[in-house]
């Protein structure tokens, strides 16, 4: 369990002590973005940034965001303050995009009419985890979390700087390169009753790795009799499938079970930053399913309690994107051709990378079951560490490979590569 | 079933919020909002400012623009002209490279990682001295983070003016290496200011005690029009060496880019003179390292769009020009409306004295009106402003301050009569 070592210092006695601040670790993938920029390889290959590179390697603005864009910059008429938790119609646009699913998901429209949805514009992904963090360690009965292992680096760091303490239940499977479902279902049924267990929507970051629908069921089974409280990380809707609203099955699964009354509430944290490419503007939401309205209406008063000495109110740039597109059925549907769009150019490249790479002595297949932006190679740090450093291919030392960074101009070196790696 | 939220109570609205809501369902047509706390143009309207205009096109129309994300610090060429700006380009903490910025969710992100900063790090007295009065947010910003919160006197009501012995003795007094808040320039809420001299004797408090100050910059070149002056107290913190604690500055682009939604601020941390460049550069990268952690753990990574319209209106020569033009477009019409507003008080002879409205300065002022004069001012008049009888300026116009003027009149003269 990670804890916060609390070195103070002295201003009183001068300057001496300040050092005693400890260096905190740099970002791993940051350090990795850093050495890519010193290499003077021209062949070089960027495989560290979760974020989206067209063919050439170019970042890209969707063209819908960009319409909208410039739709806010001939019609805005200010840049006031949004609400704490955003605006009414920001909160309404998402919640209706994610609970009501195109009219497909009833027990969530239910959820929505019964007012038991509080839906809060946070800051992007990581600010939506964080703020309820900050509210399950002021108001929920258990204090601990399980995250899946391996997962995004900095989920335990969020969890545990809120003060809640994390451990892992198994997932993944490193030798057979799959998903460790035996030992899933165990690690998750030996938690303490009542723990928060956080659950990748889809696309597990950075295995890839997905539970199918018949998984999900024993996963749930679980949930409920072991009354532990959902927490779903919902960074990639729109990944697994090209479409968002094919990806939310475990959401509209969990709609019917409270509706049910099998489990009384969970939360979802969900981002814009992949799947509308708003990376930078923080662009997300929480969003708590309560057991009543009227306990939604604390909540809510709760979330602003907390957010208010934070950060005052949420960043409006991205929200009105997103307000903009939602309310424009044109936008709307180009927005969701892009993004079906750039999900169809990954999925390209990773069957490309597949078809090229040596299976003589080494199972690939797992590269095919894998969604989302990743593909988790099951290479060894070493093996990494030699692609580093004699091919000038960059990615994290777990073997995650950020696919977007590759295209049809590099997947031939990258494949080569790769196989010379794997042959000793 | 197994209930998990029991405990959570359902919470009144913050007062401001609550006024504003109360303010938007009110039907008059000729109400007044002197609550909000942010500019707006004569005609009541909020103001994009032109120089964020013209920012907002040349960025969306670069060739490089993008929606990628900022690195944990933030945004590069933000953060250095956001230095310069408010240090000035001549600050001893330039030149000698003694400085740790970090972007922020604007002021209150800002003053929100000091908080959380200092609780861990800070091995002096963990209790912050907040003004009294003070922005309503300044104590739970440093509650929340675990620190103490005291306060100094500053409003002076009987007199309405500044009580600065009050304030300068409580300095003197707080235990050697607390923590003082100082609004810079256009306190908030009472809209009055130190003098120089004033802020002289604060600083020369603060050095003898080594405590530790930080800045809260809300409203540079907001209040007087001129950047340099409004920011004259903290250049003469850090320039004048005296202070042998690090200082922190908390920076906000709200209202003085009127950006804010975009949540557009910076944390500056200033190390003290005379350091050796070794110990300064592992001091600088430790402190760095660790804000970098917070922000991780907090929100990844800071908002883009804002702050390279900050950038740009900073940096651009055009863009520049024209925001300084901007900042004096907005000082100016809030001073008018200052006078305007007294002389009407005086001409309708209004019980009391005005002089504080113009010697005030920035968003506020603080009227000196009672709770319930405040509350027969929104029933009777339909004229919304804080119990605490903070107006917001901006809130007035060619077209509403004779009716606040006359409304202020009645409920003064109401309100005294029936005190009696
Ligand atoms: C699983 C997961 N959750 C959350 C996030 C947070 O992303 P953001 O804060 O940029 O929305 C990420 C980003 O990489 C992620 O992979
Ligand atoms: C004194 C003071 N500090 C800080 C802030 C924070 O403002 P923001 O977070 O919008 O930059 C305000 C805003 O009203 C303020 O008045």
């Amino acid at each position: 369990m990670l804890r916060r070592s609390t070195r103070p210092f002295s201003v009183a006695t001068r300057l001496a002590k300040w050092n005693e601040i400890p260096l905190a670790p740099p970002d791993k993938i940051l350090g990795i973005s850093e050495a890519f920029q010193k290499d003077t390889n021209s062949k070089k290959i960027n495989l560290g940034v979760g974020a989206y590179r067209d063919n050439s390697g170019k970042p890209i603005v969707f063209p819908s965001v960009k319409k909208a864009e410039t739709v806010l910059l001939e019609k805005e008429t200010d840049k006031e303050y949004t609400g704490i938790i955003g605006s009414k119609k920001y909160q309404d646009s998402v919640r209706n995009f994610i609970f009501n699913n195109s009219g497909k998901d009833a027990s969530g429209a239910q959820l929505i009419k019964e007012g038991r949805i509080v839906t809060a514009q946070t800051i992007s992904g990581t600010g939506s985890l964080r703020v309820i963090a900050d509210f399950l360690k002021r108001f929920n009965s258990a204090q601990n979390i399980i995250v899946p292992k391996p997962t995004w680096a900095n989920h335990v760091a969020v969890f545990t700087d809120a003060g809640l303490s994390a451990d892992f239940y198994a997932y993944y499977d490193k030798e057979n390169n799959d998903l460790d479902f035996a030992n899933l279902k165990k690690s998750i049924s030996d938690a303490a009753d009542e723990s928060v267990i956080l659950l990748h929507a889809c696309c597990h970051n950075p295995t890839g790795m997905d539970l199918t629908p018949e998984q999900w069921e024993e996963v749930l089974a679980i949930i409920e009799q072991k009354k532990l409280f959902p927490l779903v990380d919902m960074a990639y809707q729109g990944f697994a499938s090209g479409s968002p609203y094919k990806d939310i099955g475990l959401i509209r699964r969990l709609n019917e079970l409270v509706q049910e009354g099998k489990i009384p509430t969970y939360a979802l944290c969900q981002s814009f930053a992949k799947n509308m490419g708003l990376y930078g503007e923080r662009t997300g939401s929480i969003s708590i399913i309560a057991e009543s309205g009227s306990q939604a209406k604390a909540i809510e008063s709760q979330l602003k309690k907390l957010i208010r000495p934070m950060y005052s109110n949420p960043p409006i740039h991205g929200s009105r994107i997103v307000e903009t597109i939602f309310s424009d059925e044109n936008l709307l549907s180009e927005w969701l051709a892009d993004l079906d769009s750039v999900v169809g150019r990954l999925n390209v490249v990773r069957d490309k990378l597949y078809q090229k790479l040596d299976k003589t002595n080494y199972n690939w297949d797992h590269l095919l079951k894998q969604r989302g932006m990743f593909i988790y190679t099951g290479l060894s740090a070493e093996q990494v560490i030699e692609l580093r450093e004699k091919y000038s291919v960059y990615a994290t030392e777990d073997g995650r490979f950020s696919i977007s960074g590759v295209n049809e101009h590099n997947v031939d070196y990258l494949a080569d590569a790769i196989n010379q790696v794997i042959k000793k | 079933m197994a209930s998990y939220f029991t405990e959570i109570k359902q919470l009144p609205p913050d007062p401001l919020f609550g006024l504003k809501a109360r303010y938007t369902a009110d039907p008059r047509s000729d109400k007044v909002d002197l609550g909000i706390g942010a500019y707006r143009d004569n005609n009541g309207k909020p103001w994009i400012l032109p120089a964020v205009r013209g920012a907002e096109k040349k960025l969306i129309e670069s060739p490089g623009y993008n929606h990628e994300y900022l690195g944990i610090s933030g945004y590069e060429p933000f953060l250095t002209a956001a230095a310069e700006v408010i240090l000035g380009a001549n600050s001893r903490a330039i030149s000698e490279s003694a400085i740790v910025s970090q972007q922020s969710l604007s002021g209150t992100g800002a003053l929100h990682l000091v908080a959380v900063f200092l609780n861990e790090f800070f091995a002096g007295n963990k209790t912050v001295y907040l003004s009294k009065p003070t922005w309503a947010n300044h104590h739970s910003v440093f509650l929340s983070a675990g620190l103490k919160v005291d306060t100094y006197p500053y409003w002076d009501a009987e007199n309405k003016k500044l009580d600065i012995e009050g304030f300068v003795s409580t300095i003197q007094n707080a235990p050697q290496g607390s923590i003082i808040l100082l609004h810079p320039c256009a306190h908030n809420p009472t809209g009055l200011d130190p003098t120089p001299a004033e802020w002289n004797r604060i600083l020369d408090a603060i050095a003898e005690r080594k405590h530790l100050p930080i800045f809260d910059s809300a409203y540079q070149g907001f209040a007087s029009g001129s950047l340099e002056k409004d920011a004259a107290s903290i250049r003469t913190a850090i320039d004048s060496g005296k202070i042998s604690s690090p200082i922190f500055v908390c920076q906000s682009f709200a209202k003085n880019v009127g950006m804010y939604g975009e949540r557009v601020g910076a944390l500056h941390v200033i190390l003290p003179a005379g350091e050796s460049a070794e110990s300064k550069e592992t001091l600088k990268s430790a402190i760095k390292s660790q804000l970098n952690k917070l922000t991780r753990s907090e929100i990844s990574n800071p908002p883009a769009y804002g702050a390279k319209i900050v950038a740009t209106v900073l940096t651009d020569p055009e863009s520049r020009k024209q925001w300084e033009e901007d900042l004096v477009t907005m000082s100016s019409r809030i001073i008018k409306m200052r006078n305007e507003l007294k002389l009407k008080l005086i001409g309708l002879g209004t019980p009391g004295t005005w002089d504080h409205i113009t010697n005030q300065t920035g968003m506020f002022s603080f009227t000196g009106l009672t709770p319930d004069m405040a509350e027969r001012l929104e029933k009777v008049h339909g004229v919304y402003l804080m119990s605490s009888g903070r107006a917001s300026v901006a809130g007035l116009n060619d077209g509403n301050v004779d009716k606040v003027a006359r409304a202020f009149d009645e409920v003064i003269r109401f309100c005294s009569k029936s005190k009696l």
